[in-house]
Parts: structure tokens; C-alpha cells; sequence
């Protein structure tokens, strides 16, 4: 017994699961799958500790297209499952698929306390700005304006900056990437995998049937050099596609801006550097909303603490160690008893 | 160091012997009643008395002082035969200010003793307490044996030297009147000289000080001039021989889970979100760490019952807990615990409802949530607890059910139970037969919804375990494969699957019993839960005055007992009294189409004795 067998190399395809895929043709959601698949590969992730959580919505079908374990749960309470099976299994890799519906809004609170007590989970947030399920009714993240089912004359409320908030929950990792970046994207899935505590990466995912584009000022390939700027810890935020703009502090001023090397007398050493350690540093570059700045992509903030799932299991192991369990009958008699004779 | 008190011979003649006697403590919410109460039971349950105990305390944590409604009470009943109830009516009020005696002077036996705090008797605290002139001088307490007794001022007399500021020595009352009662009813000081020691270990002044007041209202009764009272004597009860405790449903619950897991070879994780009555329980776990126990304090009800879902997926069992409020919020996710076949314990400690009803009164409103409470077909075993020493064993009955069956069990419990403490006669929890969980190890033909062929609980596979890696979920699952199906005769089948296995339980649990009188006759007491004492000592008083009544009390709410339909039918008449407007009498109408008829009381209160023997009495002599 026990013969060591040489462990065959896990492929991408490994990691699928035999169901078909039914996302409507040309979904974002496929390119995701696919980055999955290759981050898990890269890592030689097992599949028997593997697990996926999602809640509800065209995302959290998930799990159905994983080989690996997997929970499809209810709408938007996957962050708390997840917390339970990572506190009851530490050894688990627990991966948490969500919506932006399933994560902001009706879970919102969830994912707020699940970053909050950093977990060591990575929640994932495909963010197609729209409720794709339910058959495109305007969502938490969608801008001003979006005309929808239920808002015929366009939202009028403010969306949620899905970072920020991360950030505002305490956050000790975040990262942002598009669906369709094939190169970016599974290299965040494996920094989120490294960091031990909650990971929170919002992917930019587009919905082809009900929203079509809603991304696309930022990611189509001939915008993206201009409207995003790619973080690497250590270097400098410059992008564009000539590699002459940058984002530097405004003199004078609590907030960023871009500005162009070589004119007005800028130069290199003006610009950013990036430190995902910085938290003030990390809200500036979520605030970045695709106005005037760029959109930030990458790792923004990634500054590690004890995760709660290993300060619970630390607690547990000082109070055995202290006051180690009795006997169970002993325990129901400690304390006043009495005794009865016939 | 602790202080041993040198017993002291009496030199008064014997006393004079009483069966039982109820007392009620009354004061205001911060004088300390509880803590009197809970140390008199606990000295009277060392001397052998059988006991019952009934906390009653307002919502408001601190209601302004003096108020009727800041007033908090504590009664036990105590006895030297076999009680059930903390008693109908009080023998002895203790009030501590207007208002106590106010609120709870119309419940006390006529000619019982009032033993009133004067030092509380002034203009202003008649006026908050409603009262237009001191009730010790309008006649009105005309009936009832009055002590009064300067209560504030002797104990301020008594801890002077310990130097403690005025507000600091008042706060000792409570125990001077728990001496003074201790010695009325022969009670030891002991255990509560041992309790101010530890309690008050890193603050020697106040336990010097609380322990001062103790001893001097036990010695006031010794010397004072009591004319008219005296010390009595309440014989030990004739119990089953063994070793007891008191304990409240509360901890027996917590107990009972936690026996349960190991009996199942599982940890036991508990995610809950604090609401009374239930956060006791979450305190109580809590604390049993070292026993395989993780607790976890989520953000609401949702993410409480979602963690220990998730826990349950992993392999733990998962517990969570909460009143009625609560369990509504937890109800979709027992849905997806229900469909996805994971074992999963809802606790309910019931209270007042609706909304937020009656939050520190007790109720067994919620028994319709509990059977029917969910969308869809989504039947979950339903099991009640009827005091709080069988609150233990419904823990370990809940885990065996949850396990076995794969599937979430409600445990209804209520705010009486939770608080309420009784002697307990302590298990030896090796008798308990073990029933230990075999989790799916087989990949050969492997699908997460095979299930066995008796109980047709699933067969539990967790991650982490190799070659068995699967996906469940919400959505419709087919019979054969596991795999999602919106196959419409899929969908029918898999519905009468899981009512079967739920129903099957039925022939897995003990066929109902009478608990006491005859399995035929002319009347039937149809109780569940808490209400256990009271219809148990009516039926007995009936009984012994010739009435043909039997008492059935039912624990396993859903599915009923296999043979209950049969026995209901052997009583010309059933009543089901319930502390609600009716829910386990239309369940048995439903079920068995019988003419049970309700008896409902609705106050927050449980029932008392004599009530239901009148009701008895009205439905014999028709
Ligand atoms: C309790 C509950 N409320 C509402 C729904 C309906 N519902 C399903 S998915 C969804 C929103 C999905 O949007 P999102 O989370 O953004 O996921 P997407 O489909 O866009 O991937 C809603 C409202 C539900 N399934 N459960
Ligand atoms: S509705 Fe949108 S998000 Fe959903 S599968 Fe279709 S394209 Fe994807
Ligand atoms: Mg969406």
C-alpha cells in the first residue's frame, strides 16, 4: 500500500468539470473560467482541497464548470458559507465567485465582514455592472444613467466603487483586471491565492446581452493603453501608449494627476512609484474612476495581517492548552452537585 | 481568601415543617434580583429540595429606577416532593421598592407574606410606582402577613465598616434580603459565601461588603423579634437516587449539542447573532471550546445560519440559534440546507411575538414557523423541549436526526426553558448509544446524492476528501446523477424523496407515550413544550379528585409519532393548551381531523396550575 505513484502535471483542462458551459455565447464569463483554469494549473492547485463558493446570478454558475469542489449557494451569501467552511476546514482553498448584484447588494454585508475579519478567502466580484440573471436590471455598480428594465428613463443613483469599498471594509488585498486579459488576469488570481487573508479582486466582466460594452471606454484594446494604468508594485504608474504619461501628486493638492513626461518641464522622477503597502496610496488609485485619471488594474493594495480563520484556530489551540478538556461526565458534575440516596 | 462562615448551632426549638413554598424576589431591575434568586436556588437544590425556577425580567436593561416597569422578579417554587412549576401563586412576596409590590402583589396567595423594603417607601416612589398613599397605611395590604422592614438603612448599617460610598453599600440589599430569607427556609450560606468570593475575588472590599450584608440579615432573623414568623423547614424530596445539579435549559441545550457531536464523531460549530433569549446559549458554547466546539459571532441571523451551513458542507455539524425574529431571517438558507441534504440544528428559543412582540417573555408562537415556515415543499423535522433538564437530551436527539437524515432540524426551546433551572438528575453520557457519521469515501460510482436505502439520507462526501470531488447546490438535482435537472418528473420524484425521508423519521423516533393517566378516556391534555409542569401537576391534582384525564405530551412535533393519530382517538374529548393562539391544535386537527379544542394564554407567562385543572374541570363536568 502507499506506493508513491509519480503525480501526472495538472493541465487548464484538468480543471474543468464535465457539464456544459451554458453562459450565452460571447459572455465574459467564459474568459474567466478560462484564466481560472490556467492560474489553478500554474499553481498545481489540488483539486481535492479546491473549493468554489458562489451565490447566485449568471456568475456564481460557476462552480457547475469546475472540477474541483464546489457550493452554488443563495444570492449574495456565499462570503458567509465560505467563512463556516474555511473556519471548520483550514486546510480548504476557498474561492468565493460572486456577482456585483450577489456582492454589493443584496450580500453586501457579507462581503463588507468577511473583508472586515479577513478571512482567508479569495472573493472574486465579476462585475458586469447589470443583473444578468434576472435579465438585466440596472446593479449596485452601474453608472448614472443606465437605462434598464427597471430604470426605462436611466438610474439615478450614484453606483458603488466596488474598491473603495473593499478598502472602506479593511481590505488587505486588492486587485483589479478585465475578463478578456488573458496575460493580467490569472496573475492576479494567483497574487490573490498567495495572500493569506481575504483577497478581494474585482474583475471587469462584460455582460454581451444586457450590457453590452459597459467597460469598453476603459477596455477595448485601442483605448486600454490611455484609460488604464497597470500597477506593479515598485514601479512607476506611467501608461499611455507611447509610455509618456504618468500620474503624479498635484503640488499643493491631496489628489493625483496625469501628467505627460517631457512637458511642462515633467520629468520621470515626478511620477508615482507604486507601494502596495500604502493604504492612502491605495484609495487615491481606486478612486481613480475612469475620468480624467485612468483606471487602475493590478494589485493595489496587498499588506498582510494574521488571518482570522488562523487567529480563531490559534484562541482554540491557547484555551486547550490552558484548561484542557475533562472527562464530559466530569464536566456535567463540576460545580455544586448533590447527591441522592436511595 | 475565602471566608467559611463557622456554622452555628441553633438554639431555637425544631422548626416547624412545610411541603413546599414559593417565593418571589421583586425589585428593581438593578437591585440585583436575579443574582438573589439564582443563589437561593442554587442553596436550595444542595439541600435536596426538588425545584422549579421562573426569571421574569423587563426588556429594558436599566428602566429608570422606581418604575412598575423596571421592576424585575424572580420566583422559585421549592418542595419536598416532586414539583414542576415555579408555583401558581407566590407565599412569600419579597418587594424591594413601591413598584415591586405594586406589579406583583395581586399574584400572591391570599394570606401569603410580604416582606417589603421601607427603606424604598417614600413619597417618590409611591408616586412612580402609581401609588396616591403609602399602601402600608391605606389598608390595602389588609389579608396579606406584612414584614416591613428598613431593608436600605440595615444594610447600610451592616457594611459600615468596610467604608464603601453610600450608592456602593446600598447595592448590598439584595443579599441582606437573601440572608433574611435563608434564614426563614433553613437555607446554607455556604454556596453563596463561596459565590461573593469569587465573584468579587479581584475586589475584596465589595465581597466583604456583600458578604457583611448577607450575614446580617441571616442574623437579623435569628434575633430580631420576628412576631408571627418563624423559621420553617422544607424537607428534602424524595428524588431518584444519583447526582444532581441545577441547571437551566440553557445549559443543557448547550450540553446536549456538544454530547451529540462527539456521539456523531463530529466538532460542533455555532454561528449565531445575539438576541435574547437566545444569546445565552451562544455564551454558554462559547465557553466549551476544549470540547471540539467553535462558535462564531456573524454579522446577522443570514450569515449566522450561512457559516454553519458552511461548516456543516466541511464536515462539522453545524448549529445555529436564535428566536423568532431571527429563524425568519434564517429561513431561506434552511431552504438551500434542505435541498443540498447537509445537516444543519436551528435552535429556537422562543419568545413573544410578533415582531418584536414580548422580547423577555416566553411564547410557543412559533410552531407554525417551524413546520411550515419555508417556500416550497421543504418539510424539517421539528422537536420541543419540555424542561430545562430535557433540553439535553433533545440536543443529543437533534444531532442523531440531523446526522442521520441529512437534513436541518429545528429544536424549539422558549424564553421559560432558557431561563428557567430545575434539579437535574445527571446522565452518565456512556449509556448514550453512539451514533457515529460514515462519510462517503467511495469513488466507485460516486455521485453526492446517493443515499441510503432505509433512511434515504444522502451520503455525505466533504471537500479536502480525494477523488470525490462534486458540486452541490440549490438547484434541482437529478435522482440518479447528482447532477442539476429541471426535468419536471425529476422535480416530483426528488420532492416525495425528501418528504419521505423526513417522514420516515417517524419510525425512527419512540411511538408516543401518556405521560401520565390512561391511554383510553374521557379527556386528553395535549401539551408540548414548556408547558410540561403545569398540565403534568394539573392532570395529577384531577386525577387524585377521581377525573378521568390523561396527559400526552408531544416532543416530536414533525413527524408526529406514528401511533398518535390512533391514541388521540381512544379520549372522548382533547384540549391543547398552548402559549399561543392556537398552532399544535391545528396541526392535530389537521393531521388527524379530531375536535381538539385550544386552550390558549398569550401573556408572556407560563401557565398556572390551577387554571388548567379549572379548564379540566369545566370539560368533564359539561
Ligand atoms: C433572495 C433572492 N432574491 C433575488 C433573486 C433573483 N436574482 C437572481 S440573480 C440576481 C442578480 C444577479 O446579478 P449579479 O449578482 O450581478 O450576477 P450576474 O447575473 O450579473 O452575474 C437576482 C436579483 C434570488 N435568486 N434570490
Ligand atoms: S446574461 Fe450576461 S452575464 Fe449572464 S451569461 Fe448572458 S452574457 Fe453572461
Ligand atoms: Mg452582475
Amino acid at each position: 500500500m502507499n506506493v508513491q505513484t509519480p503525480v501526472a502535471k495538472l493541465t487548464p483542462n484538468d480543471y474543468a468539470s464535465d457539464q456544459d458551459v451554458r453562459w450565452c455565447p460571447g459572455c465574459g464569463d467564459y474568459a474567466i473560467l478560462k484564466s481560472v483554469h490556467k492560474a489553478l494549473a500554474d499553481l498545481q492547485a489540488p483539486l481535492d482541497t479546491t473549493v468554489f463558493i458562489s451565490g447566485i446570478g449568471c456568475a456564481a454558475r460557476f462552480p457547475y464548470y469546475m472540477a474541483t469542489y464546489g457550493f452554488h449557494t443563495i444570492h449574495g451569501r456565499a462570503p458567509a458559507i465560505a467563512t463556516g467552511t474555511k473556519l471548520a476546514n483550514p486546510d480548504l482553498d476557498v474561492w468565493v465567485v460572486m456577482g456585483d448584484g450577489d456582492a454589493l447588494s443584496i450580500g453586501g454585508n457579507h462581503t463588507l465582514h468577511a473583508i472586515r475579519r479577513n478571512v482567508d478567502l479569495n472573493l472574486l466580484m465579476f462585475n458586469n455592472a447589470i443583473y444578468g440573471l434576472t435579465k438585466g436590471q440596472y446593479s449596485p455598480t452601474s453608472k448614472v444613467g443606465t437605462r434598464s428594465p427597471s430604470t426605462p428613463q436611466g438610474s439615478v443613483d450614484q453606483p458603488v466603487n466596488a474598491i473603495l469599498f473593499a478598502l472602506g471594509a479593511g481590505a488587505r488585498f486588492v486587485a483589479r483586471s478585465v475578463d478578456t486579459n488573458q496575460k493580467h488576469l490569472p496573475e492576479m488570481l494567483k497574487r490573490a491565492h498567495a495572500h493569506k487573508g481575504a483577497s478581494f479582486v474585482e474583475i471587469l466582466q462584460n455582460c454581451i446581452v444586457y450590457n453590452d460594452g459597459a467597460f469598453s471606454d476603459v477596455t477595448e484594446r485601442d483605448v486600454a493603453p490611455d484609460r488604464q494604468v497597470v500597477v506593479e508594485h515598485g514601479k512607476k504608474l506611467v501608461f499611455g501608449k507611447d509610455g509618456k504619461k504618468g500620474v503624479r501628486m498635484k503640488p499643493g493638492a491631496l489628489e493625483l494627476e496625469v501628467v505627460t513626461i517631457g512637458e511642462n518641464g515633467v520629468t520621470e522622477a515626478d511620477i508615482l512609484v507604486h507601494d502596495e503597502k500604502n493604504r492612502a496610496m491605495a484609495l487615491l488609485l481606486a478612486g481613480m474612476d475612469g475620468g480624467a485619471l485612468p483606471v487602475a488594474m493590478g494589485v493595489i493594495y496587498c499588506n498582510p495581517v494574521e488571518s482570522y480563520d488562523v487567529a480563531v484556530h490559534k484562541q482554540m489551540r491557547e484555551v486547550i492548552e490552558k484548561t484542557p478538556a475533562i472527562e464530559f461526565n466530569k464536566l456535567l458534575r463540576r460545580g455544586n452537585t448533590w447527591t441522592v440516596n436511595t | 481568601m475565602a471566608t467559611k462562615l463557622a456554622s452555628e448551632p441553633s438554639e431555637r426549638p425544631a422548626r416547624r415543617t412545610v411541603e413546599s413554598v414559593v417565593i418571589r424576589f421583586a425589585g428593581d431591575s438593578g437591585d440585583g434580583m436575579q443574582i438573589t434568586g439564582t443563589q437561593f436556588t442554587q442553596s436550595t437544590a444542595l439541600m435536596g429540595n426538588d425545584l422549579a425556577t421562573f426569571p421574569d425580567f423587563p426588556a429594558e436593561i436599566r428602566a429608570p429606577v422606581g418604575t412598575t416597569y423596571g421592576v424585575s422578579a424572580f420566583q422559585i417554587n421549592f418542595a419536598s416532593y416532586d414539583i414542576m412549576t415555579p408555583g401558581d401563586a407566590p407565599d412569600v412576596l419579597v418587594a424591594m421598592n413601591p413598584a415591586a409590590l405594586k406589579v406583583h402583589l395581586k399574584d400572591v396567595r391570599k394570606g401569603g407574606t410580604l416582606i417589603l423594603n421601607t427603606g424604598a417607601f417614600n413619597d417618590r416612589n409611591f408616586q412612580k410606582a402609581g401609588y396616591k398613599a403609602n399602601p402600608l397605611e391605606d389598608g390595602s395590604l389588609g389579608g396579606f402577613r406584612v414584614l416591613p422592614i428598613d431593608v436600605s438603612k440595615l444594610t447600610l448599617n451592616a457594611v459600615e465598616k468596610t467604608g464603601l460610598s453610600q450608592k456602593d453599600a446600598l447595592r448590598c440589599k439584595n443579599f441582606w434580603a437573601l440572608g433574611l430569607m435563608c434564614w426563614m427556609y433553613g437555607r446554607e450560606l455556604q454556596p453563596t459565601v463561596e459565590w461573593i468570593n469569587k465573584r468579587f475575588e479581584k475586589r475584596p472590599e465589595l465581597a466583604a461588603a456583600n458578604l457583611a450584608a448577607l450575614k446580617a440579615g441571616h442574623a437579623y432573623g435569628e434575633t430580631a423579634e420576628l412576631s408571627g414568623f418563624e423559621s420553617v423547614e422544607v424537607p428534602k424530596a424524595r428524588s431518584s437516587p444519583g447526582i444532581y445539579r441545577a441547571v437551566t435549559g440553557t445549559e443543557a441545550v448547550a450540553w446536549g449539542l456538544v454530547c451529540g457531536a462527539h456521539k456523531a464523531g463530529l466538532k460542533l460549530f455555532f454561528g449565531s447573532y445575539p438576541i435574547t433569549p437566545a444569546s445565552s446559549l451562544l455564551h454558554t458554547l462559547a465557553n466549551l471550546k476544549q470540547y471540539g466546539v467553535t462558535t462564531f459571532q456573524a454579522e446577522d441571523e443570514i450569515a449566522a445560519v450561512c457559516s454553519s451551513i458552511g461548516a456543516s458542507y466541511a464536515g462539522q455539524i453545524g448549529v445555529t440559534s436564535s428566536s423568532g425574529p431571527g429563524v425568519a431571517l434564517k429561513t431561506e438558507a434552511i431552504g438551500l440546507a434542505f435541498a443540498t441534504e447537509l445537516p444543519l440544528i436551528i435552535v429556537n428559543s422562543q419568545r413573544g411575538g410578533p415582531s418584536t412582540g414580548l422580547p423577555t417573555k416566553t411564547e410557543q408562537s412559533d410552531l407554525y414557523q417551524a413546520v411550515f415556515g419555508r417556500n416550497a415543499d421543504t418539510p424539517v423535522p421539528v422537536i420541543a423541549s419540555s424542561t430545562p433538564g430535557d433540553c439535553f437530551y433533545v440536543g443529543v436527539e437533534a444531532v442523531r436526526l440531523a446526522t442521520k437524515y441529512m437534513t436541518p432540524v429545528i429544536l424549539l426551546t422558549d424564553g421559560y426553558l432558557a431561563n428557567a433551572a430545575e434539579p437535574w438528575l445527571i446522565p452518565n453520557v456512556d449509556d448514550i448509544e453512539p451514533f457515529p457519521v460514515s462519510f462517503d469515501i467511495d469513488p466507485e460510482g460516486f455521485h453526492p446524492f446517493r443515499r441510503d436505502e432505509t433512511t434515504l439520507g444522502r451520503n455525505w462526501a466533504t471537500p479536502g476528501m480525494p477523488g470525490l470531488m462534486h458540486r452541490i447546490g440549490g438547484i434541482e438535482k437529478d435522482y440518479n446523477s447528482g447532477h442539476i435537472s429541471y426535468e419536471s418528473n425529476n422535480h416530483h420524484h426528488m420532492t416525495k424523496v425528501r418528504a419521505a425521508k423526513v417522514n420516515g423519521i417517524a419510525n425512527d423516533i419512540p411511538l408516543q407515550k401518556v405521560a401520565s393517566g390512561t391511554e383510553r378516556g374521557k379527556l386528553a391534555v395535549v401539551g408540548w413544550g414548556s408547558t410540561f409542569g403545569a398540565i403534568n401537576q394539573a392532570v395529577a391534582r384531577s386525577r387524585a379528585r377521581g377525573l378521568d384525564v390523561s396527559h400526552i405530551q408531544i416532543r416530536h412535533i414533525w413527524p408526529l409519532p406514528r401511533n398518535l393519530g390512533a391514541l388521540l382517538e381512544g379520549y372522548d374529548k382533547i384540549i391543547v393548551p398552548e402559549m399561543n393562539n392556537g398552532q399544535l391544535v391545528t396541526l392535530l386537527r389537521a393531521q388527524y381531523l379530531v375536535p381538539a379544542e385550544g386552550i390558549n394564554q398569550i401573556s408572556g407567562l407560563p401557565f398556572k396550575v390551577a387554571d388548567l385543572e379549572a379548564e379540566i374541570s369545566a370539560r368533564l363536568e359539561k
